[in-house]
């Protein structure tokens, strides 16, 4: 019974920590402020290999496992989300849905150049009429001559846009089931595919460094082969990639809770009011403790459900468990940072403020907190 | 072209440093070891040389115990094997000791380069790589923030406060680095898990062929006298503006004779 790291995995962590004060640290606030993506970090990323770690190394990945991805997550986000969530949608959704289900070809296409971060993946499911209610998809795939013509509309897709996107994979409509419900497919589509076109710029709240994008498919046609996994289980494949997501978000959401209990220290030890350090009051003590140990107990909620999927285990409840405590956590902490600074936590020039405006999304992407809820309890027996 | 890297695990630089009272040398236990700075960017060309020219990278640490940490770090970013010099004769060593070791250390290891950083973080000496030279017969090389290697000889830029001077030698040789030599790469994952299988010599001061008479801190050539601890920082010049600003700060940087 231990959730200490192995040495390779503290090893991991410590250069990731290190990477992140190192370089992330100093430039990203710019590039937040501009809403630019920081190729320049991406690639600097890349060539530590963070975004092969989970993969084989026979498509170019490190051959570690989801659990070492977890780590660089917290570390990132510790410093910057923007950055972070660009690496857990280029690994989860981008290069896993092809890792896990595509064929032999896809793999050697696309894994080597999305493994080495050279280019970046996405995954399409989220629709203007349809979020957390998946089956609402409109977006339809038309088996055609030999090819599928895709037409609809994705919404907010993390990294779909970027001058190094290679592709994204959409669910969409392939046809009714028996039972009459519809049949829902995934379709890898490249970027650069006529009729695959960005849509309107979004003004986002947070996450200004990452790159999200409406997508708009008109008459989008694609080889019969970019039929990724099987046909018709394009939602119910997607399903354990979501509860590893769920980790994943989980893991980033720790970081962000952890980022401010380090600057909410760091600053009760230099601010100073009525003649003390701020660090010296109660009010400000017990703020940080709480935050602490939130960040603590978040932090083991998501090891739990890692150890639990790397073993092969049931670790659905336990996933969902860790993202609603950890998006609550994040949340509550940037909420009590941007307090302990005060009128300075309101200005985007410290990184609180940036937190601020970061955690409200980890409640919502990737299963909203009504969603994990919604998971529990029907984990629990409770009627679905 | 083989390649050997001193490597030296010294107090983190980011956490307050001791000295231990009872013998006047570094307290290890008292803040985490890391690798010391300029030898990441030793190490760093060394696999940059290796990258061209082949051949094998190997860590040469004499350390305690806990130096397997920095070792272990040292193969993650890419080196293929190490020797660890360990035994507590050797505690306390100045750097001609250190030195004298590190050489005799050098004798179980087939090498055509000795890189080492330029100094230390801890004790700031700079002479290991003079000493270590003098005391292997080679030629010695210094403050490189450039290294070329032709065939049987080693051409590095040394950096002085002008410029710089070219300076050449044949091979085997030691050559010490400066910071502005490279930028040490991050390890990734895959060599962190291939790391542990690399093979890690352990050495004695008796395998290397040490005198332990002439090593550790009973026999050291330089003494420790007193030690204190380094002055709370005091409140810095504020300087206000009230349209003379620059000139304020002019006249203070004059004064301190920074211009």
């Amino acid at each position: 019974m231990s959730h200490r790291l192995t040495p390779e995995h503290e090893d991991l962590r410590r250069t990731v920590e290190d990477f992140a004060r190192t370089e992330v640290a100093p430039v990203i606030g710019d590039y937040y402020e501009r809403g630019a993506f920081p190729y320049e970090v991406i690639a600097a990323m890349g060539r530590m290999g963070l975004f092969g770690l989970p993969f084989p190394e026979e498509h170019g990945g490190m051959g570690g496992d989801y659990f070492a991805l977890c780590l660089a997550l917290e570390e990132l986000a510790r410093v910057d989300s923007s950055v972070a969530i660009t690496l857990e949608a280029g690994v989860s959704l981008g290069a896993m849905p092809i890792h896990r289900f595509g064929s032999a070809e896809q793999k050697k296409t696309w894994l080597p150049r999305l493994c080495s971060g050279e280019a970046l993946g996405a995954f399409g499911l989220t629709e203007p009429g349809a979020g957390s209610d998946a089956g609402g998809t409109r977006t339809t795939a038309e088996l055609v001559d030999g090819g599928w013509v895709v037409n609809g509309v994705k919404s907010f897709i993390t990294n779909s846009g970027t001058d190094i996107t290679a592709l994204v994979t959409v669910t969409a409509v392939t046809g009714t089931r028996p039972d009459g419900r519809p049949e829902i497919s995934a379709i890898l589509v490249p970027s650069g595919t006529p009729g695959f076109a960005l849509g309107q710029k979004y003004s986002k709240v947070g996450w200004n460094a990452s790159d999200t994008n409406e997508l708009v498919f008109t008459d989008c046609r694609v080889p019969e082969a970019n039929l990724v996994g099987e046909r018709g289980r394009g939602y119910a494949q997607f399903l354990r990639i979501l509860d590893e997501g769920r980790v994943a978000i989980a893991a980033l959401s720790v970081g962000l809770a952890q980022g401010c209990v380090d600057e909410s220290v760091r600053y009760a030890g230099e601010r100073s009011a009525f003649g003390r350090n701020i660090g010296h009051y109660q009010a400000i003590q017990f703020k940080i403790a709480d935050m602490e140990a939130r960040a603590h107990t978040a932090r083991l909620a998501y090891y739990d459900a890692a150890s639990r999927m790397l073993a092969g285990e049931p670790f659905k409840k336990q996933a969902a468990i860790a993202k609603l405590v950890a998006s609550n956590a994040a949340m509550d902490n940037a909420r009590d940072a941007t307090q302990v600074f005060g009128g300075y936590g309101f200005m985007n020039e410290y990184p609180v403020g940036r937190f601020y405006r970061d955690a409200k999304i980890l409640e919502i992407g990737e299963g909203t907190s009504e969603v994990q809820r919604m998971l529990i309890a029907r984990e629990l027996g409770l009627p679905a | 072209m083989n390649i050997v890297v001193l490597v030296k695990q010294v107090p983190d630089t980011a956490t307050e440093r001791k000295l231990d009272p009872a013998d006047s040398t570094v307290d290890r236990a008292a803040s985490d070891g890391v690798i010391n700075e300029l030898d990441e960017y030793a190490i760093e060309e060394a696999l940059l040389l290796k990258e061209k020219h082949g051949g094998e990278v190997t860590i040469l640490s004499a350390g305690p115990d806990q130096a397997t940490d920095s070792i272990r770090k040292a193969l993650s970013m890419g080196a293929d094997k190490a020797v660890h010099l360990n035994d507590a004769a050797l505690h306390g060593s100045d750097a001609l000791q250190t030195a004298y070791a590190l050489a005799q250390a050098l004798g179980t290891v087939e090498y055509d380069l000795v890189i080492l950083g330029s100094e230390s973080t801890d004790a700031r000496t700079g002479v290991v790589g003079a000493a270590l030279a003098e005391y292997l017969g080679l030629p010695q090389l210094t403050l490189a923030n450039k290294v070329d290697i032709d065939g049987t000889s080693v051409r590095i830029q040394r950096q002085t406060d002008e410029g710089y001077d070219v300076v050449e030698a044949t091979l085997p040789a030691v050559v010490s680095v400066v910071e502005k030599i490279n930028e040490p790469r991050y390890p990734s994952f895959k060599l962190i898990m291939a790391a542990k299988k690399k093979p890690v010599a352990k050495l004695g001061a008796a395998d290397a062929g040490i005198d332990t008479a002439r090593v550790g801190l009973a026999n050291a050539t330089t003494e420790v006298v007193d030690f204190a601890a380094a002055p709370p920082r005091a409140a810095g010049t504020v300087v206000k503006d009230e349209g003379n600003g620059g000139v304020q700060i002019a006249d203070y940087l004059a004064a301190k004779k920074f211009l």
